[in-house]
């Protein structure tokens, strides 16, 4: 059977950084697996502004950043497949692929480095009620039409949820002439991140809605309009509040899901939260020799955490090639509590752990003037004031070593937000 | 004497801003640093704002390059920018940087590639 060291599931932003990462670290035999026909992944249709402000300190085009590291791949000799699909991954960190070129055909890794991404939340998971008309699209596939494949989408856009590839797509779809009547958003807060809003909705004066779904899609051939109406506390339409506009195509912009089906059959734990696999400090899977960045691991709103998470765990994959194992002492339990979602990492190995990790989380609702609050066993050890917090910008804490060292017992860090 | 609203995006507080126009004098309110200052009287004389978008390829390895206006141009040329944007086709090869349109619009500002496409093999 053919063998690699290392096996990367993916050759977009999380796939490139971890690849790139591991050859620094010394490890030669690296094989990146890409179902599409190019690397790059997703940021080859972000082709707006705003990537690698803290990678590059300039702020790059999804195409430019993505060049970036396929040009560094390149440099490496860093070898890849395209086009080439993973059907399963097992126990034995046995990968099946398939492609043109070789058919079906197993490879065995030491260690594989999961970093599929992610996928759009589908209409067919929203329980819109109507016919099954053209011109309802998920935001990203029309953003791929648009921008990579040169198609008009439509003409007169009703957007449903304000998730980040949405609020672009509003801005996009301004530009090619088509008018975007509004975004409507189930939340009382937007998903989004706030320069998205500002930007792409504020700018054209697009009109977000918040507390609003779509309750109707009309028309049977193609759309011929939406009902929208106005929701309450607990996010169910008020009777009464029903608006229709007319428009012929509806983007959908309803939440990304972490794409792991291959994690499953590799015999991956997941967390219900994140809908990624469970990791610690080193970005290890509860598989050994399997670890995880990117989309696939939490969804991000900023590629650079992507290509910063994504080369922590190239070099974690290098050091158990080259090292081999770790022997495992009890992992610290690190927990989301009050107002904190979920966290990536979810445990620490403080034998193993580098001088200091970056724990990253998001909150659950939008709170003005709270502290995130760091505890060890039940002692506060950092409290931070933050001005503002929203579900839709990441936030993160930093753990360092050394703070550990009065906890030799340690067995929970929990990470939360207090009014005072 | 003018008021307009806007939200200041230099971090992700998102104060909401009050910038009064009167003759000469432009004031901000409702900021929490001097950075909200800055933004609202810049986005009150001069806004502006980098323009991206894609446009088609003839010959090359996919059908379209996606590009960028080199540096960001007045927010009131984005449309005439976007025109001449949709009428342009290029011939592969294109490299990242490449000039895809000179002083688009009249701004002075290039479109430059943001891709690069290969001919097809």
């Amino acid at each position: 059977m053919r063998e690699h060291d290392i096996v990367i599931i993916g050759g977009g932003p999380a796939g490139l950084a971890a690849a790139v990462a591991a050859r620094k670290e010394g490890i030669q035999d690296i094989l990146i697996l890409e179902r599409d026909g190019v690397l790059g992944g997703i940021l080859n249709q972000c082709i707006h502004n705003g990537f690698g402000l803290h990678t590059f300190k300039e702020e790059l085009t999804g195409p430019e950043y993505a060049a970036r590291f396929i040009d560094m791949v390149e440099a490496e000799n860093i070898p890849y497949l395209l086009n080439t699909m993973v059907l399963d991954i097992n126990k034995d960190k046995e990968v099946t692929i398939i492609n043109r070129e070789e058919g079906l055909t197993v490879i065995k890794a030491r260690a594989i480095i999961l970093a599929m991404g992610c996928r759009e939340r589908p209409r067919g998971a929203l329980n819109i009620p109507g016919y099954r008309p053209a011109g309802i699209y998920s935001a990203g596939t029309a953003q791929r039409f648009v921008n990579m494949e040169g198609k008009t989408v439509g003409k007169e856009v009703v957007i449903l949820g304000s998730g980040d590839i949405g609020l672009i797509m509003a801005r996009r779809m301004t530009l090619e002439g088509a008018k975007v009547k509004v975004v409507a958003e189930l939340m009382p807060y937007s998903g989004g991140l706030k320069r998205n809003i500002v930007q792409c909705l504020d700018d054209y004066g697009i009109p977000l809605k918040l507390s609003h779904t779509i309750v109707d899609i009309q028309g049977k051939e193609r759309v011929t309009g939406v009902t929208l109406a106005k929701v309450d506390e607990n996010r169910r339409p008020i009777p009464g509040t029903e608006e229709t506009i007319s428009c012929d195509t509806l983007l959908l912009s309803v939440g990304l899901l972490p794409e792991n089906e291959l994690s499953r059959s590799a015999g991956v734990d997941l967390n219900p939260v994140t809908l990624g696999p469970l990791v610690d400090d080193s970005l290890e899977t509860s598989a050994e020799g399997i670890f995880a960045c990117g989309n696939v691991l939490h969804v991000h709103d900023l590629v650079d955490y992507v290509s910063e998470e994504a080369a922590m765990a190239g070099v974690s994959a290098a050091s158990f090639v080259t090292i081999g194992q770790k022997t495992r002492t009890d992992f610290v339990e690190i927990a989301a509590e009050q107002g904190v979602r979920y966290t990536v990492p979810q445990r620490l190995d403080t034998e193993h752990m580098k001088d200091q990790i970056t724990v990253r989380f998001r909150v659950a609702d939008v709170y003005k003037d709270r502290y995130i609050s760091v505890y060890y066993d039940g002692e506060r050890v950092s409290h931070k004031k933050k001005r503002v917090l929203a579900p839709g910008e990441m936030e993160q804490v930093i753990i360092k070593k050394e703070s550990l060292s009065e906890f030799p017992e340690l067995k929970k860090i929990v990470i939360c937000t207090e009014v005072e | 004497m003018e008021t307009r609203e806007l939200t200041c995006i230099r971090c992700p507080l998102g104060c909401q801003l009050k910038v009064t126009i009167e003759e000469n004098e432009i004031s901000v309110t409702g900021n929490s640093c001097n950075r909200g200052i800055e933004y609202g009287k810049k986005e009150v004389l001069s806004p502006t704002r980098m323009v991206t978008s894609s446009v088609r390829v003839k010959g090359g390895e996919h059908i379209m390059v996606s590009v960028k206006t080199s540096q960001d141009i007045p927010k009131d040329k984005i449309f005439d920018c976007m025109e001449e944007i949709r009428k342009v086709t290029v011939n592969a090869p294109v490299a990242i940087g490449d000039v895809i349109i000179k002083d688009c619009a009249g701004t002075g500002v290039s479109i430059v590639a943001t891709r690069n496409v290969d001919t097809k093999s």
